[in-house]
């Protein structure tokens, strides 16, 4: 196995800054379509607006998620909420030539590629964007989505870590193939039990070496997958206290994977809801929860779960008094399978609904709105907020996903920015050129011993 | 056919540039402001040549007229990928985009991917098939999918989607496969992208399954003759590109003494830019179009740019170039109606 060799400090040593990140999401029911002011989540226009108000805010990096299947409910596709996406790759690539530093993160699942051919295509993006590129990795086990593959589902659910662990390395090897900057390049050997991959790879390294590598993925597998290779981890711990746990957690973790106590970043997802004012931000957020669950997508929220139709239900009803239909929920909706028993979570359901007061409407955003990972407040407080996260290193910063697009990042970047600046926690500058260099990691180095064993499999 | 055959139009391959984005961007803004129709993004595996796709995309949103048309592998590629790639191009490019379909005979490509090598008649089936695949996730989703009905909550109209349900057919060569569909991104902006294809591969790929043809003689004299005989099977309702290796007398250097041989069997032109000039008109009388393969990008770039191709705009020989425009206007394709629209939106007996 790859060992990074650098510094490995058992010290965690806090950098007093927070980077931002933007997440275009896509497909949910997070981005609003509703208002009169909501664009086209598919043209280009869209992408290059954000992806610029980013680069003039210093954000470290643009991320994408991937799309390998239409999300379905009740067995059709799902029409409630925001769907149909790009390419991950193929739109970095176009915003590569329309932005000049801000780092280019394609989702890509190891379950439906193949390692050589990813490699080459991420390594592609790496040396067009003059070393932007990252790859946020994902992984896939359920036949539904490999109905779209030549594979098929072939993959069950307790090998996808190893399986992507094996691909991750293979990549690695593939782009520590090249002895010098310059080449030559070595043979990679790789024979699993899912793929062979034999490949001579065809492209020299980039200005960062090699893409950056973000996970996410919350099990201990997750996190131990994270300690072991990746670069950045997207958590899903911004809330301070939950955050701080979470560091010393990965931290341990980084350690014990003989990486060092800095080794990974961590950015949580994260949502905000900013105003002049307080007052006003929490008028914010009522108008971004209406638009965001609307009262058709209530109803189908619980369908999903009790596995039928519930359109006779009053959204601002109670939830439905009648049992779910199937014996576990089928959360079709994405690459998710939820498989908690139905008639369990509906009991429990219409018991916090009753004890809350709560109608369909305002149960399902209680469920589904990102609670805890919601900044809300004026630019100033959220702003003091974000620098005591900064000072204790609490996170390295925060993946935004914006609600309005494209619009949605100009409120952060017009005002709470300045803030940050101002408290000494945010860039005044991109530090280099490369997304490597942005975020502070090192560049991996390898000895001689590590260059040969990375070739011969 | 016309006496004055339609005026024709001019494809450059882009190979030589793009390990970087500023030697891209320099080199396909040339070509544009050249007056090419096309740029064409060579993916063959070789040292330092990045991702085709990738390459066009990067050119995209720096361009206005040029379609871009990078070279797409279908055998060793999943073919619901290389759809929504090449979709999410024709969004970066505006309606520009086309593609190069590929079928390599290649060990080395079957040995990345750890599957076993495709050769023969079988490289025209994985062609076919990846065509088939990318054409029905196309029209997968009607034009006017996207509702945003604000009462109803509905951001899609379901039965505006469409399953493509493909399965390779019988008596497929290769491992057989399934791509249930819909796409992941709505209908490309030019509806289909043209599809080009190497006259290679044509039998196993039907003439109605694409779009134009690259045409390749191995000499110049018998380029002309060769487009006579693929324009005789395909029918006049598919372009024939001629595909011409090129070397020009630049900078003081005679063409012969700049290079010495040419790969891939291509036939070839070496002379002045005048010689060329005239090669070309002889050729565009036979041919729809003209892919020139220069031997030096920037070198011969600039003496096609100075000299040729407005000797040819002055004999009248080349389509205007349109602003804005898409790829399908080059080629004078209609924009096509997706094929599941047709079978519900026509009334009965309305539909052929």
């Amino acid at each position: 196995m790859t060992q990074h060799n650098r510094a490995k400090s058992d010290v965690f040593v806090p950098s007093g800054q927070i980077q931002f990140g933007v997440f275009f999401q896509g497909v949910n029911s997070g981005t609003i379509w509703k208002a009169p002011e909501s664009g086209s989540q598919t043209d280009f226009e869209s992408f290059r607006r954000i992806a610029q108000t980013a680069e003039r805010g210093l954000f470290a990096a643009f991320f994408l998620g991937e799309g390998l299947r239409l999300r379905e409910h009740l067995g059709r596709p799902h029409a409630l909420d925001v769907v149909g996406r790009p390419d991950a790759q193929t739109m970095l690539a176009a915003l590569a030539s329309v932005t000049e530093n801000i780092g280019l993160v394609a989702t890509q699942n190891t379950t439906y590629n193949d390692p050589a051919d990813l490699a080459h295509r991420l390594a592609s993006l790496d040396l067009i964007s003059g070393g932007r590129a990252a790859w946020n990795i994902v992984t896939t086990d359920n036949a539904w989505t490999g109905a779209n593959f030549r594979r098929g589902g072939y993959l069950d659910h307790a090998d996808r870590y190893k399986h992507a662990e094996a691909f991750v390395e293979t990549a690695k090897r593939i782009w520590d193939s090249w002895e010098t900057p310059d080449g030559p390049a070595r043979r990679v050997l790789h024979e699993g039990q899912h793929y062979t991959v034999d490949v001579t790879p065809l492209l020299p390294r980039s200005a960062q070496y090699r893409p950056v590598l973000f996970q996410a993925g919350d099990s201990p597998e997750g996190r131990n997958f994270a300690a072991r290779q990746a670069d950045v981890i997207f958590s899903a711990h911004p809330k301070f206290d939950a955050a701080v746990e979470f560091r010393k957690d990965l931290v341990e973790r980084s350690i014990g994977a003989g990486r060092g106590a800095n080794a990974v970043q961590i950015m949580p997802a994260s949502e905000f809801i900013l105003a002049a004012t307080a007052e006003e931000a929490l008028e914010k957020k009522d108008w971004v929860r209406n638009l965001q669950i609307g009262p058709q997508q209530a109803v189908a929220y619980l369908e999903q779960f009790w596995g039928r139709e519930l359109s006779v239900y009053d959204p601002d009803g109670p939830l439905p008094e009648i049992d779910p239909v199937v014996e576990e929920t089928s959360e079709t909706r994405g690459s998710g399978f939820h498989g908690a028993k139905a008639r369990q979570l509906a009991d429990q359901w219409r018991a916090e609904a009753k004890d809350k007061g709560l109608s369909i409407r305002r149960f399902v955003t209680s469920k589904t709105a990102r609670i805890d990972s919601t900044f809300t407040g004026s630019y100033t407080a959220v702003a003091d907020q974000l620098a005591e996260y900064a000072r204790v290193g609490a996170v390295d910063g925060f993946n935004i996903s914006p609600w309005l697009i494209p619009t949605g990042l100009d409120d952060i970047v017009n005002h709470l920015v300045p803030e940050l600046q101002e408290r000494g926690v945010y860039p005044t500058e991109y530090r280099g050129s490369t997304l490597r260099e942005h975020l502070g990691l090192e560049t991996p180095e390898r000895t001689a011993a590590e260059a040969a064993e990375a070739v011969r499999a | 056919m016309s006496t004055f055959p339609r005026p024709g139009f001019l494809a450059i391959e882009l190979d030589g540039a793009g390990r970087d984005g500023a030697d891209l961007t320099r080199a396909v803004l040339a070509a544009e402001s050249a007056g090419f129709h096309v740029a064409t993004f060579s993916d063959a595996p070789a040292p330092g040549r990045t991702n085709a796709l990738q390459r066009a995309a990067f050119a995209g949103p720096v361009t206005r007229t040029i379609a871009l048309v990078p070279e797409v592998d279908t055998v060793y590629t999943e073919p619901f990928h290389v759809s929504t790639q090449l979709a999410s191009l024709d969004y970066v490019s505006l309606g520009r985009a086309g593609w190069i379909v590929a079928a390599a005979e290649s060990p080395e490509a079957a040995a990345a991917v750890g599957r076993s090598s495709v050769t023969g008649a079988a490289l025209g089936q994985e062609a076919a098939a990846s065509i088939e695949v990318s054409r029905r996730l196309w029209d997968s989703w009607e034009d006017d999918a996207v509702i945003r009905d604000v009462p109803t909550g509905r951001y899609i109209d379901v039965d505006k989607l469409h399953y493509a349900d493909f399965e390779t057919p019988a008596g497929f060569a290769g491992a057989g496969y399934s791509v249930k569909g819909p796409s992941i991104i709505p209908r490309p902006l030019q509806g289909q992208l043209p599809v080009l294809v190497p006259a290679s591969l044509l039998g196993e790929v039907s003439a109605e399954a694409v779009d134009a043809v690259l045409v390749s003689a191995p000499s110049a004299e018998l380029l002309a003759a060769e487009v006579r005989d693929v324009r005789a099977r395909v029918g006049a309702g598919v372009a024939t590109i001629a595909e011409l290796d090129v070397v020009l007398d630049a900078r003081g250097q005679a063409a012969g003494s700049r290079v010495a041989t040419f790969d891939g069997g291509r036939a070839a032109f070496a002379g002045s830019a005048a010689g060329l000039a005239d090669f070309l008109a002889s050729l565009l009388a036979e041919a729809d179009g003209v892919r020139l393969h220069p031997a030096s990008l920037f070198i011969d770039l600039e003496e096609l740019s100075r000299l040729v191709l407005p000797e040819l705009r002055r004999r009248g020989l080349l389509r205007p170039v349109v602003q804005d425009g898409t790829f399908r206007d080059v080629l004078g394709l209609e924009r096509p109606a997706s094929r599941y629209a047709s079978a519900t939106a026509a009334p009965y007996g309305a539909g052929k």
